[in-house]
């Protein structure tokens, strides 16, 4: 799940990290007049609450020299359409603004935790450039980015967060400001079992160290044990992607036309895959777990026909443990309940799967069965109206 | 031989009374693995499937001798028993449960390292290892199996059970199958059981199944490209998949540049493995290929 920066910024101010003086968060321009009543001296600083990277670029970040200046970035940027590169050709709506009290930069500095895929750990990523994104300094600059492991258990201890500090040539008055900021940092990246904490950038300012931005991420696995967050609206998934959620149905809408229902993560991006393969566009990846039964194709079903550019359905089942004659039922079972508008091709493998296909082929039901992947691939790409 | 499990691997099941853990250990006992015992806090001293229930897996290893741990325990309390399962001397521990937090996983694999060097975790998130006529410890459909020649590892399961499948049709048995997992951080990675596979005589030629997230595949080609010689054949799938979306696994995610299916493929097929483009063609490339290199 991943946290707006003034979800982030609450987090880290509960621990004590020193953050820009807050003006608030609006919704509706007219409310940063009270914003300018209370925080009387400026420059102030808008920041469009959006979940991508690279606002600044795309106008979502502005400073605000008189309150007059101030009034009229928050007009323009309270429902700005934002279009990022990090947005893939998407566009999101702004719909919160944070507005804060800007701050005098000496200097800024990269921070960040991440999970470290390779090592098996956390790792903490620091650059005494800050400012600009890590992937543009890891490609111009890598020789200015510092990587340590950070250990699950231990954190990062005040020992290795001072040497760090002067590795990144931090002056010696302000050490002690950058090992608190460090060690707590990484504390709480530990302890609300995030998968990426990202302060980008660090400032120095004449009184220490300031986070300007926050960008977290916590990992979906563990929101069992943070209600806090457990409970927030998840404002990345649409409502398809929720409602697949509640169901424990594995469900990313897409941009094509073939709705997939398939058993398995993998091969559910492997059927994704094939149609492309055969020339199609899939509507969704969908893994629809391992008892494909009756209950849970028909949700599966439900929720792919939520998507109106679905043209077609493809049902791709490996029944190991579940046989596929009972999965074969059950779809009938379904078809029977639901009109289907949209034609079907149903593949079954594995288990009893000539049994299964024998018993759709039979039911009179109008849906094509096929004999392989690459078959329903083009059976599908045919039904949904041909070649892209 | 094989790698990881034969027929002479002792199994316990942590979380043997669960629904999961009775179902999959009875399809285990019926494929002809040796399933010795099972760990259920509580339960210990009664009997379960005919087989012993201990509460502690300490105890359950002094007992029946186990060397090989298969665990269904629910995700919150599924990385203490991965270290339960380190500590009391187990060398294979199989972890199936799926959605264990990944700092969860971070520290089960620092505990391994520190307190127990002798354990190797496969998973979690995972179905499992299967050597066909020999053993099964996991969740896949044990009967799509047929023993021979070709090793498979995967991060996927289903796709797992397509390829085996595939290749039984084909006539081309498996020496080893083995289920990594789809989580971010893997008890084992393909470099790892690559390693094995090459050392194993039994394993001829050796498929390979990853999907877009992380870098284990672009790992596995230079260790490939470095240390072996047997035929390697991969899909990786996922090249449809838009980036910064999770696609079903944990782990299976493009994040900004790095991940990407592209980048993948590259380094593997420059590596020198032979690149399946079309998942329906598994069977049929492995058996066109794998043939003039053997005969």
């Amino acid at each position: 799940m991943k946290l707006l920066e003034y979800e982030g910024k609450e987090i880290l101010r509960e621990v004590g990290v020193p953050l820009p003086e807050f003006g608030g968060v609006i919704d509706k321009p007219a409310q940063i007049n009270s914003i300018l009543k209370r925080l009387k001296k400026g420059p102030w600083v808008l920041k469009a609450q959006v979940l991508a990277g690279g606002r600044g670029k795309a106008g979502g970040v502005k400073l605000a020299k008189t309150p007059l200046e101030a009034r009229a970035f928050a007009k323009a940027m309270v429902g700005m359409k934002m279009a990022t590169h990090q947005t893939h050709g998407q566009t999101l709506k702004v719909e919160q603004v944070l507005v804060e009290q800007g701050v005098k930069i000496e200097k800024e500095f990269y921070f960040s935790v991440a999970i470290d895929r390779k090592i098996g750990s956390p790792v903490l990523i620091a650059s005494s450039q800050g400012g600009m994104e890590i992937e543009t300094l890891a490609a111009e600059h890598p020789e200015a980015i510092i990587k340590k492991p950070v250990d699950p258990v231990f954190g990062l201890l005040p020992f290795a967060a001072r040497a760090l500090a002067f590795e990144l040539g931090i002056p010696a008055e302000h050490i002690s400001s950058f090992t608190k900021v460090a060690t707590t940092l990484v504390k709480l990246f530990i302890s609300k079992d995030m998968s990426l904490l990202e302060v980008n950038p660090l400032v120095l300012t004449p009184k220490g160290f300031v986070a300007l931005d926050a960008k977290i991420v916590i990992d979906d696995n563990a929101l069992f044990r943070h209600e806090d967050f457990a409970s927030r609206d998840d404002i990345e998934s649409s409502p398809a992607e929720k409602e697949a959620k509640k169901h424990d149905i594995s469900y990313v809408g897409l941009d094509g036309n073939i709705g997939c229902m398939v058993n398995g993560a993998g091969l559910a991006m492997g059927t994704m895959d094939t149609i492309a393969l055969a020339g199609g566009s899939p509507a969704n990846f969908l893994d629809v777990g391992g008892a494909a039964n009756q209950e849970r194709v028909e949700r599966a079903f439900k929720i792919i026909l939520k998507d109106p550019k679905v043209k077609t359905i493809l049902v791709n089942i490996f029944g190991g443990i579940v046989r596929c004659d009972m999965i074969a039922e059950g779809i009938l079972a379904v078809l029977k309940k639901m009109k289907l508008k949209v034609p079907l091709v149903v593949r079954l493998e594995g288990t009893n799967s000539d049994k299964g296909r024998e018993t759709l082929d039979r039911s009179g039901t109008r849906l094509m069965t096929a004999s392989s992947l690459w078959d329903a691939a083009q059976k599908s790409v045919q039904a949904a109206g041909g070649k892209i | 031989m094989s790698i990881l499990l034969n027929k002479d691997s002792r199994i316990i099941v942590q979380g043997f009374t669960g629904s999961a853990g009775s179902f999959h250990a009875q399809k285990c006992m019926e494929y002809g693995s040796q399933i010795v015992g099972g760990v259920t806090p509580g339960r210990g001293g009664t009997t379960h499937l005919d087989r012993p229930v201990f509460n502690t897996v300490e105890e359950a290893v002094k007992k029946t001798g186990a060397n090989v741990s298969l665990i269904f325990v629910p995700a919150p309390a599924a990385a203490d028993s991965v270290m339960e399962a380190g500590k009391a001397g187990i060398s294979l521990i199989i972890c199936i449960t799926e959605g264990i937090p990944v700092l969860d996983m971070a520290k089960a694999k620092q505990f391994l390292k520190i307190y127990a060097p002798q354990a190797r975790l496969i998973g979690p998130n995972c179905p499992g290892v299967i050597t066909p006529g020999e053993s099964k410890a996991g969740i896949m459909p044990g009967y799509i199996h047929k023993q021979g020649p070709i090793g498979i590892i995967s991060r996927s399961g289903t796709l797992t059970y397509e390829a085996v499948h595939q290749l039984t049709q084909k006539g081309l048995g498996q020496s080893t199958v083995v289920g990594i997992g789809g989580d971010p951080i893997p008890g084992s990675n393909f470099v790892d059981i690559l390693d094995l596979f090459e050392r194993d005589p039994k394993t001829e030629a050796i498929v390979m199944i990853g999907e877009i997230g992380g870098s284990a595949e672009e790992d596995a080609a230079a260790f490939y490209k470095a240390h072996m010689k047997k035929p390697l054949f991969i899909f990786i799938a996922g090249k449809s998949a838009p980036p910064g979306r999770r696609m079903g696994h944990a782990g299976a995610i493009v994040e900004g540049s790095s991940g990407t299916h592209a980048s993948k493929i590259e380094a593997l097929k420059n590596a020198g493995a032979v690149v399946i483009e079309n998942l329906s063609e598994i069977g049929s490339t492995v058996a066109r290929n794998f043939k003039s290199v053997v005969v």
